[in-house]
This record gives structure tokens, sequence and C-alpha cells, in this order.
């Protein structure tokens, strides 16, 4: 069985972000960029379920700058067997992403597509379910674990009141939540026989695709400061503030 | 943290996500309780990066002395001390190029898979310590074996580790021509030889390093643990020498970001009469000059591994690497405490178990003065001083 992991390069989570003085976006200039961490787990979920002897392959695939083959590479030594890389240099948004995950997964024909459930630079949380309504295929989303079967998985979902499990028939999609798994970091072996793996180019225009994007950005803006906050006393004046300035008692 | 991105990104990405899970609480107990980082040189050796110069036909993965280094940099950077662990990647390349097929073949897999440890090396005694070729340490051939005795002084790593390189004079230093001639190297079993005739007494120091003085007395180790050709040991332990420089040179690189990274978000958070003291030149200043200093010396770092990843001589440049590195690594650790104020001196803060640890490069493996005076006679051709 091969699965599909689409990665997305983003601004690393331990960045501190900063808005472009113009408000376009944010500045990603000289930033480190990693892999979305939902998408490590993503990867780490399919090399799991290849070393307990239910997939064959893993195919990872990024859409996104030539940088993003770092990402791929990435995957790839953790544990992943081939990559494909579809470049594009601007902002491609989930929608188009989808469509161009759809062409892969013609191509390809994996019966199981992980990915993450968003990604930490935008957080749309689309892609996985648009993929889903494009292929005609089960979904999965907000995985906290994942039961391979027989033609079947099921799923773990995290929702607001608990847990709640979904069984799907296959081909399917799955997005990892953050509870999935701790992903491996890379070993030295592991990152020297990655760089021998084969990682395909594409463009855009091989699946029939048009990436320009449909939403315009109006405005980003940093968020406020947090405002610094007050000394009390004693429980009476904890009370007296909560009631008669902040209003919630 | 600073970030500039180069080829060895995927090395340092790897080597950071490693040391991760290692947290400052983590080499804080370990250095409080003076014991040795057994978990992190494990998760080390487990992930393959204790193997890296070993040939990939032997299980490691046929890195260079750059790659090595890049390694060692991110484990200090990270606030570890490769001092427990960089014995490994100095000797490494003395027993892959001068070890025979027989030593390599059945030594390199064990190391490779982590069943053995080659992080010792027993050059220095009490009585020779830069001035190498008057060791006093003897080797005698008697029949198949060689016979030891004699003294050593600041070896370390013997305690956790499998195998030394023991430098020894094979030839009286009266019967040979040059003084350089007629010394050998060793591969020894150090858990052997404790039982038969050496003797290790571990010295307790200014940082938490396992280092020891040794004593052989009529040890005997058998004449195949000879590395390369009696009497030449000299030139195969410039091999480890010389990596050495370079992998130090590394690590107060990695020292010298720490401090750096550490100072710089301290400085702009620590308010002082209603502003950052970071906004004052006084601060700023030798926070850049120090910064300014590591990268230059990280270049230096890489000439001198490149060259000897050429197989080319390059004694010149590692000392010169590390002379530079360990400065540098001082003014920033020095810039890091002093603004830090009374918390530098905290141990909580870490900033002072790593001002001990990288103090320690000015003076070992070589004191600064003699990389002084090795450059002025031999690079400039000034008469020798000593």
């Amino acid at each position: 069985m091969k699965v599909l992991v689409p990665v997305k390069r983003v601004i690393d989570y331990n960045v501190k972000v900063r808005v472009k003085s113009d408000g376009s976006g944010v500045d990603l200039a000289n930033v480190k960029m990693s892999m979305n961490p939902f998408d490590e787990i993503s990867v780490e979920e399919a090399i799991r379920l290849k070393e307990a002897g239910k997939v064959d392959e893993i195919v990872v695939v990024s859409v996104g700058p030539q940088q993003a083959q770092e990402t791929i590479r990435t995957a790839l030594a953790m544990g992943a067997d081939r990559g494909i890389l579809v470049k594009v240099d601007d902002t491609v948004e989930p929608l188009a992403v989808a469509k161009i995950l759809k062409g892969i997964v013609d191509e390809e024909k994996p019966e199981l597509v992980i990915l993450g459930k968003q990604a930490i630079d935008d957080d749309c949380n689309q892609t996985g379910q648009m993929l889903a309504a494009l292929l005609g295929w089960s979904q999965g989303t907000f995985a906290s674990k994942l039961d391979l079967g027989e033609g079947t998985v099921e799923v773990m979902r995290e929702i607001d009141g608990g847990l709640q499990t979904v069984k799907l028939t296959m081909p399917a999609i799955v997005t990892a939540d953050l509870r999935l798994n701790e992903p491996r970091y890379a070993s030295l072996p592991n990152i020297m026989k990655a760089k021998k793996k084969p990682i395909d180019e594409k463009a855009a225009s091989d699946y029939g695709v048009d990436t320009a994007p449909r939403l315009t950005v109006v405005a980003t803006n940093e968020p406020p400061a947090r405002q610094a906050g007050v000394k009390v006393a004693d429980v009476a004046e904890l009370v007296s503030k909560l009631k008669n300035e902040a209003g919630v008692l | 943290m600073l970030h500039s991105s180069d080829k060895y990104q995927d090395i340092r990405d790897a080597v950071r996500a490693l040391c991760a899970e290692f947290p400052d609480e983590y080499h804080r107990r370990v250095d409080e309780e003076r014991a040795y980082p057994e978990e992190f040189v494990d998760a080390l050796t487990k992930a393959g990066w204790m193997a890296a110069l070993i040939p990939e036909e032997y299980g490691g993965s046929g890195l260079g002395l750059t790659e090595a280094s890049v390694i060692m940099e991110e484990i200090n950077r990270a606030g570890g001390n490769s001092g427990a662990c960089h014995g490994q990647m100095y000797n490494m390349n003395t027993l892959v190029r001068h070890g025979s097929k027989e030593q390599r073949d059945f030594y390199l897999p064990k190391i490779a898979a982590g069943e053995l440890r080659l992080q010792s090396m027993g050059v220095t005694e009490p009585t020779t310590g830069t001035d190498t070729t008057k060791i006093k340490t003897t080797a005698v051939r008697k029949g198949d074996r060689y016979v030891i005795n004699g003294q050593k002084v600041w070896i370390s790593r013997v305690q956790h580790s499998d195998l030394m390189i023991l430098l020894a004079r094979t030839t009286p230093l009266a019967e040979v021509k040059k003084k350089s001639e007629g010394l050998s190297i060793f591969l020894v079993d150090i858990k052997q030889a404790v039982k038969s005739g050496m003797t290790v007494k571990p010295i307790r120091n200014m940082v938490n390093h396992e280092t020891n003085e040794l004593f052989f007395d009529d040890l005997e180790i058998p004449v195949e643990n000879l590395i390369g050709e009696e009497g030449m040991g000299f030139k195969y332990i410039l091999t480890g020498l010389n990596a050495e420089r370079a992998l130090i040179a590394a690590e107060c690189i990695g020292d010298g970001y720490w401090f750096t990274d550490r100072v710089t978000a301290y400085v702009k958070e620590r308010n002082v009469f209603g502003r950052p003291i970071g906004q004052n030149q006084g601060v700023q200043f030798p926070i850049a000059e120090g910064f300014i200093e590591i990268e230059a010396a990280s270049l230096m770092r890489y000439e001198a591994c490149r060259l000897y990843d050429a197989g080319e001589p390059c004694g010149a440049q590692a000392n010169m690497a590390k002379y530079l590195a360990a400065k540098a690594s001082w003014e920033a650790a020095n810039a890091c405490l002093q603004f830090h104020g009374g918390f530098g001196f905290a141990a909580e803060y870490d900033v002072e178990r790593k001002f001990r640890e990288t103090r320690l490069y000015q003076v070992a493996p070589i004191s600064t003065n003699l990389i002084l005076s090795h450059v002025a006679e031999h690079i400039l051709g000034l008469p020798r001083s000593f």
C-alpha cells in the first residue's frame, strides 16, 4: 500500500513572526523555515505504518518554492521513500494545493493521504477537507489515533466534547492532530541515505492547475501588545474588580 | 537564535533536534553531580553522530572533519559540552588512516555500532606537556607483546571509553637521528589494561570533565595493537592532534554562539532605568565584538578542516583556528557573564557553567602561548624561543 504525505515549508515555530512594514504579510527574509509541525506528525505516522509492515511506500509531496526541496529531504531523512516537488514561487491557496494534490493522487494512486490538520503559517485548516471533496473520498480529520485495517481505517478524532472514533472506507484522507504521535529526529545514516533518494520536480501546470490567488490580503497586523496587570491587596479587592471593572462576575 | 543557513543545515537541524531533548536542566544536573552525560552520549551514538567519520563500508557515514566540526559546534551551541565525546571524533582518523586492514575490520564496525567507544588518547605526561618527543613512557617489545612502563596525565574519558590510543617511546631518544622518530602508537583495551598493569587516578577539576592520571607498570599489550609502523607514531599522532584542534575550535564557536544568543536575549528583556540595557552601546559593543570574532574564527575552522579533509598539512591552520575560536568564545563568555550581572553567577542561568567550560580551551589541549610561539617560529621564521 502506498501513502501520500503532503508537507509544507513554513516559518519555524520558534521564530518570532514580524509583520512587514507595509502590512502586506509577514517578513520571511533571513528567517528560519522548517517543515510544518503537523506535517512532521503525518510523516511520522506514515513511517510507523511502514515499520509495522502495513505500508510499502511513502511518497512525500510539497507545493512551494525550490527551497521546499529541503523540507522534502527532511521527510526523506525521517524515513519516507521518495519526493515530488511541485514548484510554485508565489503563495498557493488551499484550494489550488488540493487540486494539485488531486492530480498527484490520480497519478500515484495512494490508498491513504495523511496531511497535517493545518499549517502553522496561515492556519487555514482546509487542504485535507478540500482534497477529500475533490476526490470524493472519506475523511477523518484531527486524528489523535489511527488504526489501519483491511480496506478500512479507524480514526480517533479530537472534538470539542471529547474523542470520536470514525471508521473510514479506503481510500481515505486523514489529517493529523498534535497528539497523534511524537515525530522522530533524523539519524545521521538516514540523512546520508536521504541525499540519494529521488525527488521529482513538477509544475502546477503539469496538473492543469492555475495557482493565481482568489483571495486578497487586505491587511496584516501585529497582535495588540499585552496590557500590564495590576496587583490586588486581597481577595475582596479581587472580587470587587472582577465584578465592577472586568464585569465577569 | 541567530539564523544563517549553510550547506550543513541538514546536519545542524538534526543535531539541534536531538540536543533539544536534553535541555539546560539536564546538563546542569550532570555538572552538579559531576557525572558523565551517559544518556546524551548514548543518544548521539544511536543516531549515528559518533560514527560520522567512520567510512560507510564499516557502518559509519564517511563524513569529513568539516562535518564532524559542525556536529561538535551544534552540541556546544545547544548548551552541551562536546568534551564528553569529542575524543571519538579526533581519534577516529588515526585509526582510519593509519590502522591496518585487520584493525579497521575488527574495530570500526564495533565502534560504528556503538559497542565500543574510542574516546581516549594518551599523549601528555607530567614532565613533558607540549614537548611531546621527550615523553618517558616506554614500550619494549618482548616476543609477541609490548611491555609498557611510565605515566600519563590529563587523559580524558578513560572511565567512559573502551579503547585508548597510547603514545610511547619504542626506541630511546639517544638512539634516534631525529627526536620525532622512535615513538609508536598503540590501541589499548582499557578494561583489559586496568586488570593488568594500568592504574587510573581521576583528577578533580574546575569543570565537570572526566580526566585522569594513568600509571603503567609492566602493562603488556599484544603486538597486533601497534598502529602503523613502529617508530613512526609521532607522525600518526598528529592526525589526531590536528583534528582535535579543529574540533575544539568548532566547540568554542558553538559556545560563542550560545553566549551571544543568551546575552542578546537577556539584554533585550532586562530593563534598568526604564529601558532595556541592550540599548546601551557599552553593552552592545562587547557583544558585537565577540560575535564578529566568532564569525572570523569559524572561517579559519573551515579552512583548517578543508585542508585536513584534503589530506594536506593543516597544523598551522588547525592551531590558529583553535587560538581564534578560544579567544572569541572567551570574549563572548565574558560579555555574557558581565551583562547578566549577579544572575550570571547563578547556576540556574547556565552562564557560569558554560563560562568555566569554555575557559578551558585557552589552556587545553594546547595553550595559547604555545600556538603563538609556533606561529612565530614556524610560520614567521623567527628564532626559536625555547
